[in-house]
């Protein structure tokens, strides 16, 4: 299972956790997933026009997915997801 | 000038030049003394907005105005804040040439405290999450700051408690500057920010927005401006969601809320998504010729969101920095 880092701001959806373990093959299927399990934190990652935010970056493995297949990037079993929003004041 | 006066002019080019030097140099314009970096802190040009306030149908009776802030020796509003909090230091005796300047900041304090503590000979070691765009590393390290990173699941909340377990482990070794908590960062508005909008707009301004960082610019700023007219509606600006994030802007729901924010100062709070602040700091570019940040996008998209809706005003806000900041997110 994929381990799923979150940050801050959203561990008043994950009820606190820092980290959650999710069985997918892509990104796509762990916001889904993450959805299903913590509802509201699909709204807080994508747009309106479903993709993920500019300013929120999320890592496989350590690499940004922009740079990799975006939401189709492949997740394995050992993987780690990072959730990283920008900066926030001062 | 007299005809008389056109004809003694000399009609070589080397004697005219001789003569436009002799003129200007007595009109005052080379008599401008040298001065230190840090009196250029502050004195920002307020810049009125034209093609957007048209494209956005905003009334003809509805004013909207810039501070530009990005005028100021560090690129930024926090230029105020940061000298206000160093000098008040020195003053009270805190931040002596033995001790670090130390604090936890996402970006433009940092850059604030790195050139002025340069300047009057102090270091800096400042804390922040280790996602800070390189850029900013880059210009810190220039200053000759030291840099301690977090994690950047800890967002800037986690550079804070960080920077609070350094100072308390060692408290002789530091001055902590705390910029959420230090009074001296509003009053470097209240001293500044306030009394130049004032002046600028000769008093005519209706309404006030900034955007909440550390909030220091608003409290200030709204403080001064109620001493002088409490008809004035005080607006503040947050992200629309926790994680709705553009850079310098705090949403206070989900964050440590600063310690010298006061809700009882704001009218009300427009909340501002990242997809909208990112359009606008765009606009501000092509449409204005204002190369500005994320955080100047969203002051400005609420203050022209409010501007359309009313039939006659002057609305003023604050854009905290310019872009170059920020040129490894843009498209």
């Amino acid at each position: 299972m994929a381990t799923i880092f979150v940050p801050t701001p959203l561990r008043r959806l994950t009820g606190g956790q820092s980290k959650v373990t999710i069985e997918a093959d892509t990104v796509r299927e762990v916001l889904e997933k993450l959805e299903a399990s913590y509802p509201g934190v699909k709204e807080r990652l994508l747009d309106d026009d479903g993709e993920i935010k500019r300013f929120i970056n999320v890592f496989v493995d350590g690499e940004e997915i922009r740079s990799l297949q975006g939401e189709a990037t492949v997740v394995g079993v050992k993987s780690e997801v990072s959730i990283i929003p920008a900066m926030a004041g001062g | 000038m007299t005809i008389a006066a056109l004809k003694s002019l000399p009609t070589d080019r080397q004697s005219l030049e001789a003569a436009m030097a002799q003129a200007l140099y007595q009109e005052g314009n080379f008599l401008r003394k040298p001065v230190s970096i840090l009196d250029r802190v502050g004195d920002t040009p307020l810049l009125k907005v034209c093609n957007l306030s048209t494209e956005w149908g905003v009334s003809p009776a509805v004013e909207v105005y810039a501070k530009a802030e990005w005028f100021n020796p560090g690129g930024s509003v926090k230029d105020r804040a940061a000298l206000s909090i160093i000098e008040e230091a020195e003053r009270r005796g805190w931040l002596t040439k033995d001790k670090i300047l130390i604090d936890s900041t996402s970006g433009n304090t940092g850059i604030a405290y790195g050139w002025i503590a340069a300047s009057k000979g102090y270091r800096v070691t400042l804390v922040m999450p280790e996602n800070v765009s390189e850029e900013r590393k880059k210009t810190l390290r220039a200053y000759g700051v030291e840099l301690i990173f977090t994690s950047p699941f800890e967002g800037s909340d986690g550079a804070i408690k960080r920077v609070r377990e350094i100072v308390a482990a060692e408290p002789e070794r530091y001055c902590y500057a705390n910029q959420y908590d230090n009074p001296a960062n509003w009053q470097a508005h209240f001293l500044g920010t306030g009394p130049e909008i004032w002046s600028q707009t000769q008093g005519t301004l209706t309404h006030f927005l900034a955007g909440i960082g550390t909030s220091g610019t608003l409290m200030g700023t709204a403080r001064f401006l109620r001493c002088m007219d409490p008809e004035i509606e005080i607006i503040g600006v947050q992200p629309e969601d926790e994680l709705s994030v553009i850079e310098g802007l705090k949403h206070l729901e989900s964050s440590i809320v600063p310690g010298i924010y006061e809700d009882s100062l704001l009218d009300r709070t427009l909340f501002v998504g990242s997809a909208e602040a990112y359009e606008m700091t765009r606009a501000l570019s092509i449409r204005e010729g204002w190369f500005v940040g994320f955080s100047a996008g969203a002051a400005m998209h609420a203050a022209l969101s409010l501007a359309r809706s009313l039939e006659e005003g002057v609305i003023v806000t604050v854009l905290p920095d310019g872009g170059a900041k920020y040129l490894s997110l843009i498209d």
